[in-house]
């Protein structure tokens, strides 16, 4: 009997075995199959063209030289201009710091509004602010080229920190909104007879609460900004592309030969940002990507 | 005076952010509604004609590509999507050690612009040097996949390349509605006998329909504006054969100055994407109200 039941137990345990390496073999073919692209972008940023010309995909370099993120980064051409990615990456930066502080900051503001000092009709702003998130922006695209022209604004960074503001604003709102929601309302009132007023209860009491939200509002709309590049594209010019725009210059730019190692190193340099953002804040970014999709 | 200042304070606060997204947003689809009413050519005409760009639009060869591709597109993209991510969620939720890990690769693609992913996959898929001559030199000679530049198939690539890039999200929300599947149940229909497969379709996914939904939305809502990748990784091309209506109407907005063409095209998103998220924010709404 005893006997028995310890080879029942073993085929059971060999069964969970043979489950669990395959398990394993199926999670480890589709880490390969997301970390292939990445892995070729950096070999291949890394090897000489002639290489590139010789050797295979998936090859590692023979010989690695920086000279394609040399020039990626201060030599590759973007059209006419060849000055590399360095001139507009910077731009991006410009762009992206001051259109996260204020929508974050604008956001704050309204979300505390809406949830803690309900008024008729603040659910419906809510609601028109939701559905401006959902909206196809090539709605928006033709009058706001004029609007931006008519306000001096046209092919200005300054601009683009206006456009990416007004459409940041509903989904800032929104992560500020859902925060605050779930504070009590008797900490405002308890606070008003205090006499604290809007302003006081809002930097003293909501804001040190915030840091959470704060930073998945800002990684959210860090990784909005800077991989943006439909507004981009649409309302900058020469000197004020974001590096998105210039990225893809770079790949389609059509004088010379084509250097492949070049568009690579471009492409990781631009991606880098958010992937850094990504890897030291991942928890963050993940709760804002869901918090942006369900909503409530 | 302070009083009365101090008490409207809150709707005084909110008030630019309202007047921003009714100018910016409704008013800005009402001119493009409008626009896409006249004659406008170059310059946008104010004089209402009637149908006449949805006409123009109906009857475009390229309108057509881009408006069947949006179809191909948005069906394989969010079905796969889909399927990948839930079997990705499902093996992930078998207590794995090195779970953490595992999800960040997943993931990554993600934090990616669509301009980077673009243009990996152009280079990986290009017939010249990318996949194909690799496969070519592993000794199999005949090998082809050419689709970045077959018409036909060029389409599939921007399909393959989104797929990378979504559904490592999709598996984070099926993940999270895994998570919160009450695991009561669960442990009761082990103690029965149900075997796990049957566990996973019978009480596990009917409970994870909201999450569904959500995921629905999300990538249909992502592969109608749909445009950085099209534009990094094809150009559109070959020819006109991987317009989606995002390029087509930034096509004639921009390069062919046709703003008639361009407002109506835009219109036309617009539509299909207040049919799918309409009743999808009315219901949450409502849900949440009740």
């Amino acid at each position: 009997m005893t006997k028995l039941n310890s080879k029942y137990a073993d085929s059971g345990y060999i069964q969970k075995l043979i489950l669990r390496s395959l398990l394993f073999l199926l999670l480890g073919i589709f880490a390969v199959y997301y970390l292939m692209p990445l892995f070729i972008m950096v070999t291949t940023s890394l090897k000489s063209l002639e290489e590139i010309r010789t050797g295979s995909l998936i090859d590692l370099p023979r010989e690695v030289t920086f000279t394609a993120w040399k020039t990626a980064w201060s030599g590759a051409c973007t059209g006419i201009q060849c000055e590399g990615l360095r001139p507009f990456f910077w731009n991006s930066v410009l762009l992206a710091v001051p259109a996260v502080f204020i929508s974050t900051l604008i956001g704050a503001l309204n979300g505390y509004v809406i949830a803690q000092w309900r008024f008729k009709g603040a659910n419906l702003i809510f609601s028109l602010m939701l559905f401006g998130c959902f909206i196809p922006f090539q709605v928006v695209l033709l009058p706001m080229a004029r609007v931006l022209g008519i306000i001096n604004l046209a092919g200005s960074i300054s601009g683009l920190v206006f456009v990416h503001v007004i459409y940041g604003i509903g989904f800032t709102t929104l992560f500020f909104r859902n925060y605050y929601v779930s504070i009590p309302v008797e900490l405002v009132k308890a606070a008003k007879i205090d006499g604290a007023n809007f302003f006081r209860i809002f930097i003293s009491i909501f804001l040190p609460l915030s840091l959470p939200i704060i930073v998945v509002t800002v990684i959210w709309q860090f990784t909005q900004i800077w991989n943006d590049f439909l507004f981009g594209v649409s309302f900058s010019e020469a000197g004020t592309q974001p590096v998105t725009v210039a990225l893809n210059n770079i790949v389609n730019s059509t004088t010379g030969v084509k250097e492949y190692n070049v568009d690579m190193a471009a492409a990781i340099i631009a991606a880098l940002p958010t992937l850094l953002v990504y890897v030291v804040a991942g928890k963050y970014f993940i709760r804002g990507l869901t918090a942006g999709s369900v909503k409530g | 005076m302070s009083e009365w200042l101090e008490k409207q304070l809150p709707k005084l606060v909110l008030a630019p952010s309202f007047v921003a997204i009714l100018i910016f947003v409704y008013g800005f689809i009402g001119w493009t509604a409008w626009v896409s009413f006249t004659k406008s050519k170059l310059l946008p005409r104010y004089d209402i004609v009637g149908l006449i760009q949805y006409d123009r639009l109906f009857v475009s060869p390229r309108w057509d590509v881009a408006f069947s591709n949006l179809f191909i597109f948005g069906f394989l993209f969010i079905v796969i999507s889909m399927l990948l991510g839930l079997l990705l969620a499902i093996l992930l939720d078998q207590k794995i050690r090195t779970e953490g890990i595992i999800r960040t690769i997943y993931l990554y693609p993600m934090a990616l612009s669509l301009i980077v992913t673009g243009t990996a996959w152009k280079w990986i898929l290009n017939p010249g040097l990318g996949l194909e001559a690799m496969i070519r030199s592993w000794g199999w000679e005949s090998f082809s996949f050419n689709w970045l530049v077959d018409p036909n198939m060029a389409i599939y690539t921007v399909v393959i390349a989104g797929i990378w890039q979504a559904s490592g999200f999709v598996m984070a929300l099926f993940l999270a509605g895994l998570r919160s599947v009450d695991d009561e149940i669960i442990k009761a229909a082990q103690v029965d006998g149900i075997p796990k497969w049957r566990i996973y379709l019978s009480i596990i996914l009917p409970s994870m329909a909201a999450i569904f939904l959500s995921a629905f939305i999300v990538l249909a809502h992502l592969s109608i504006k749909s445009f950085d990748l099209v534009i990094a990784l094809t150009g559109g091309g070959p020819g006109y054969a991987t317009d989606l209506p995002a390029t087509y109407m930034y096509t004639m907005a921009f390069s062919r100055g046709d703003i008639g063409q361009a407002a109506s095209s835009a219109m036309i998103m617009m539509a299909v994407v207040f049919a799918i998220v309409v009743p999808y924010l009315y219901s949450e709404l409502r849900a949440k109200n009740d």
